[in-house]
């Protein structure tokens, strides 16, 4: 529901591809292909077992290599698997964690968030080993030594509730983001609200894709005390509708409709 | 006097000289200064956008002629205000280019200030032949888009047909689609979006 984006113009050609043909693309000796049909096959939700085990197998692939070592197909398996919901590629994913490539980690480590895989909090929680101190900028790459915000959101979201006192000196890492993924899992660990207040007062950075973050994560969270600022938020209409569905999802499953969930939807149409 | 105030704000170099100049031109109240109001659009000025859409919306129907000339084919940000704007003035003259947009933009935030504002026109400003006419257009639009992939578009189809239910000529085929959607929408906001929409008609 974003704007359309190099994604959405993506799937006009995807079309041409049928889930027979992309299970077996997967298999080809065209690594282009092989990556393309990674992605195909999360995109377009494609949870039939022959595809899972392609994909899975994929996690372990040695040909698809970038010039420093990245490994491609990997990343794209890994994040297909977090979209098609089975668990059998939790072991898979878990090992991911340990690859050599930044990305194949992030990727694993959203997954099994999505996944839902809490036998993986153990493995998420050694990527947190040294604390603030190591969680610096690797020389020459655009991301620091660990995927941090993606490891601290899922142990947030996985109730890891032993990794609070690793996770919450990361509320003070220099980089904003990193910041919001530690409130964030804080909320969802501890329901302190002070952990919601800090994203509220995210929505106000100069930075507009730090604003949109913010508003993810309240979104994800639930915190429904941020429903007018998120309205009020200076973030296209199509981020806040999202983060007031994720408000309205959470209301609904603990209270059913009320009032809260009423005052959401009437801003929410005034989002429109 | 009109003249000086439109070209401070064609001339104003920031952000907040641009909102100011645009206060300044809103408050005139002039039928004149609607072309550049409506320019304000597409300056990816939100600040100042919100202020020309209220400007505009109080110029109402006079406006509706040129809102309706001058849309931006090419930033779908700007068309978002355009159908914003439509959508408040409500005129029906808007019935044509709402439909359109709601049924075929690219852009999602297009399409739901488009339907919205579909469900809300003042039907009480056509005779009574048209008022029909237009009316089934209008509902057939929003039916057709109450069905799409996007939940936020269905959303607002929701909401524009919940508007155009106090109709009541039209309550039979809107409360038919709510049960329809309350029983095979998978997303719970839009069953809950459904759900309001009925007890208001009720």
């Amino acid at each position: 529901m974003i704007e359309p984006s190099v994604e959405e113009c993506s799937t006009e050609n995807g079309l041409q591809l049928t889930p027979d043909l992309a299970i077996a693309n997967l298999q080809s000796s065209d690594l282009s292909l092989r990556y393309y049909a990674a992605w195909w096959l999360g995109r377009f939700r494609v949870s039939r077992p022959e595809a899972i085990n392609v994909l899975i197998a994929a996690l372990e692939d040695e040909a698809d290599r970038t010039e420093l070592g990245g490994y491609p197909l990997r990343r794209n398996a890994a994040r297909a698997l977090g979209k098609l919901g089975n668990p059998q590629a939790i072991p898979g994913l878990i090992k991911c964690l340990e690859c050599s490539d930044f990305y194949v980690r992030e990727a694993a480590a959203q997954s099994l968030e999505m996944l839902d895989g809490k036998v993986a909090v153990s493995a998420l929680i050694k990527l947190l080993a040294g604390g603030v101190a190591q969680a610096v900028q690797i020389p020459g790459r655009p991301h620091l030594t660990q995927p941090y915000e993606a490891v601290i959101e899922a142990l947030g979201s996985l109730g890891a509730t032993e990794a609070i006192s690793l996770i919450q000196p990361f509320l003070e890492h220099p980089t904003p983001r990193v910041q919001c993924a530690a409130a964030r899992a804080m909320y969802q660990l501890t329901q302190d609200p002070s952990y919601g207040e800090i994203l509220v007062k995210m929505l106000a950075q100069e930075d507009l894709k730090l604003r949109r973050v913010a508003l993810g994560d309240l979104g994800a969270i639930g915190y429904m005390a941020a429903a007018e600022a998120i309205a009020q938020s200076k973030v296209e209409n199509s981020f806040k509708l999202i983060a007031l569905k994720g408000l309205l999802e959470h209301q609904l499953a603990t209270f059913d409709m009320g009032d809260d969930a009423i005052r959401v939807m009437n801003l929410m149409d005034s989002l429109l | 006097m009109t003249d000086e105030l439109i070209r401070a704000v064609t001339s104003a170099d920031t952000s907040s000289q641009m909102v100011t100049a645009v206060k300044n031109l809103a408050a005139a109240k002039e039928p004149a200064a609607v072309p550049t109001l409506i320019a304000v659009f597409g300056y990816n000025n939100p600040a100042a956008a919100a202020v020309a859409m209220a400007a505009l919306t109080e110029l109402g129907t006079i406006a509706v002629p040129q809102l309706l000339a001058q849309i931006d084919d090419y930033n779908y940000g700007a068309r978002a205000y355009s159908m914003r704007t439509l959508a408040a003035i409500a005129d029906p003259l808007a019935l044509d280019v709402l439909i359109i947009a709601a049924t075929t933009d690219f852009a999602p935030s297009v399409r739901r200030a488009a339907a919205k504002g579909l469900g809300n026109l003042h039907w009480h400003q056509l005779g009574f032949l048209d008022r029909k006419i237009a009316q089934d257009r209008a509902l057939t639009a929003l039916l057709l888009i109450s069905q799409d992939s996007d939940w936020s578009i269905r959303y607002a189809a929701i909401v524009g047909l919940q508007s155009l239910a106090k109709n009541t000529n039209l309550q039979l085929p809107i409360q038919d689609r709510f049960k329809e959607m309350l029983a095979i929408d998978p997303e719970k906001v839009i069953r809950a979006r459904v759900q309001v929409a009925q007890m208001q008609i009720a």
